[in-house]
């Protein structure tokens, strides 16, 4: 029997089947590399979160290392008190991100390394054309800024994209996100260049001004978030 | 066989996706900035294009011709997919080099080209290797032109320095405008004038 390959019916059978297994061959992909996938971007986390503290690994040894520096990890919410029963490494910040700040759930880091005592805080914002976010550690004084790593989604290789670099981000070490009289004033990223010793700017991206401008939204607001936390642990 | 090697080789130079057929502009410019994504790109689309050409030269007699393209971009669609998904499972490193890109590949017009003109009316073998030639054929420029775009760019090659810190030094600068995509277009057009000029047969066909 032959077929008539250009009749209604059968073009209409065609396209069904075919959605339908390209469909079940691909939820059967997503669920079997699920579970592998998670793990990666687990160990990545772990990685960045090492990386701000200042210790670089591989990512194949993150979870270790992992283990052995940090020492405590819990989650807050916005007037810093602790949320029993999740687990930090879990939440994903871009949901947090999309809340209103009150229903927030945020991650908190404690690393110990090299004898002192690191907070890590995990920060999530806009860049240019996607997600932007990072880690920002501070030292014991919850001020001092320890080290950061950002990283981003797709800005613009060379211009936006630098802010995953190091010069770039070994220009925050030391810089202090509270004033002298103890109010949160974050780090300003200034175009043409931050003023010698200020101790809360850090110069800009040239050629990537709207992604600097999120990096300094990023951590002004979602930085902003810990900062009921950051006051208590001060106070005591 | 002659016939089989003439499809492998032509993309590269004389039927060049790129610089003769001019397909493929949009991901040249996004992705040459550096050479290492340019090159993982010209592999994935090599993956992408040679399997959809084989996929849809099986099917090529039962596909309804009047939603031929609809099939061919679900095809190329699950494909690209897969790729991303496995890449992501266990290269996790290229797939963040590549992030974005890979959705690029979708969109890319030398895949949908090849597969209209080429593997809807072609054995699956001759399409095969038209998928492999095409890409090859796109991965050179891509290669040539990120090779420029890099060193003028960033002074460096594959990631390492090759224009020393001490020029910085005495006043060289890297030239800005490399990294922006029109610069990419300009070096493509220097391409296209270099290759018909030495090849004076493809003068005649524009």
């Amino acid at each position: 029997m032959k077929i008539n390959v250009q009749s209604n019916l059968y073009t209409f059978i065609y396209a069904s089947v075919m959605v339908i297994l390209v469909a079940l061959a691909l939820s059967l992909a997503f669920i079997k590399l699920k579970p592998l996938q998670d793990a990666n971007m687990q160990k990545e986390k772990q990685q960045a979160i090492l990386a701000s503290i200042g210790l670089k690994c591989e990512r194949e040894q993150a979870p270790e290392l992992f283990k052995q520096y940090i020492k405590q990890s819990f989650v807050i919410n916005i007037s810093g008190n602790k949320i029993p029963g999740l687990d930090p490494l879990k939440i994903s910040l871009e949901e947090q991100y999309h809340k209103p700040l009150k229903q927030r759930q945020l991650p908190v880091f404690i690393a110990e390394y090299q004898g002192q005592k690191i907070y890590v805080f995990p920060v999530y914002g806009k860049g240019l054309w996607g997600p932007i976010w990072g880690y920002v550690a501070l030292d014991k004084d919850l001020n001092t800024i320890h080290g950061v790593i950002f990283d981003h989604k797709g800005e613009t290789p060379g211009l936006g994209a630098e802010i995953a670099q190091p010069w770039f981000q070994k220009q925050f070490i030391g810089k202090k996100i509270f004033d002298q009289n103890g109010n949160f004033v974050s780090i300003a990223v200034v175009k043409g260049g931050a003023p010698k010793n200020d101790p809360h700017a850090v110069d800009a991206i040239s050629g990537g001004t709207l992604t600097s401008k999120g990096l300094q939204a990023m951590l002004h607001d979602f930085l902003g978030g810990y900062v009921n936390f950051m006051k208590k642990v001060r106070a005591n | 066989m002659a016939k089989l090697s003439k499809i492998l080789t032509e993309p590269l130079n004389l039927n060049n996706p790129v610089t003769v057929q001019i397909l493929g502009i949009c991901s040249a410019l996004a992705i040459t900035v550096k050479m290492k994504p340019a090159v993982v790109m010209a592999l994935s689309v090599m993956f992408v294009l040679s399997f959809a050409n084989v996929i849809i030269s099986l099917l090529r007699n039962t596909i309804p011709t009047r939603i031929r393209i609809i099939v061919q971009l679900v095809i190329v669609a699950a494909l690209v997919v897969l790729v991303d998904q496995f890449l992501k499972a266990y290269l996790f490193d290229i797939s963040k080099q590549l992030s974005v890109f890979v959705g690029l590949i979708i969109t890319n017009c030398i895949i949908m080209g090849r597969l209209e003109a080429f593997a809807l009316g072609n054995k699956p073998l001759p399409s095969f290797l038209d998928g492999i030639g095409n890409a090859a054929g796109y991965g050179i420029i891509l290669v040539i032109v990120s090779f420029f775009r890099e060193l003028l760019g960033s002074g460096t090659i594959w990631g390492f320095r090759v224009i020393p810190m001490s020029a910085y030094a005495h006043g060289y600068e890297n030239n800005g405008l490399m990294i922006l995509p029109p610069m990419a277009l300009i070096l493509i057009g220097t391409i296209i004038w270099i290759q018909r000029g030495i090849f004076k047969e493809l003068q005649g066909r524009s």
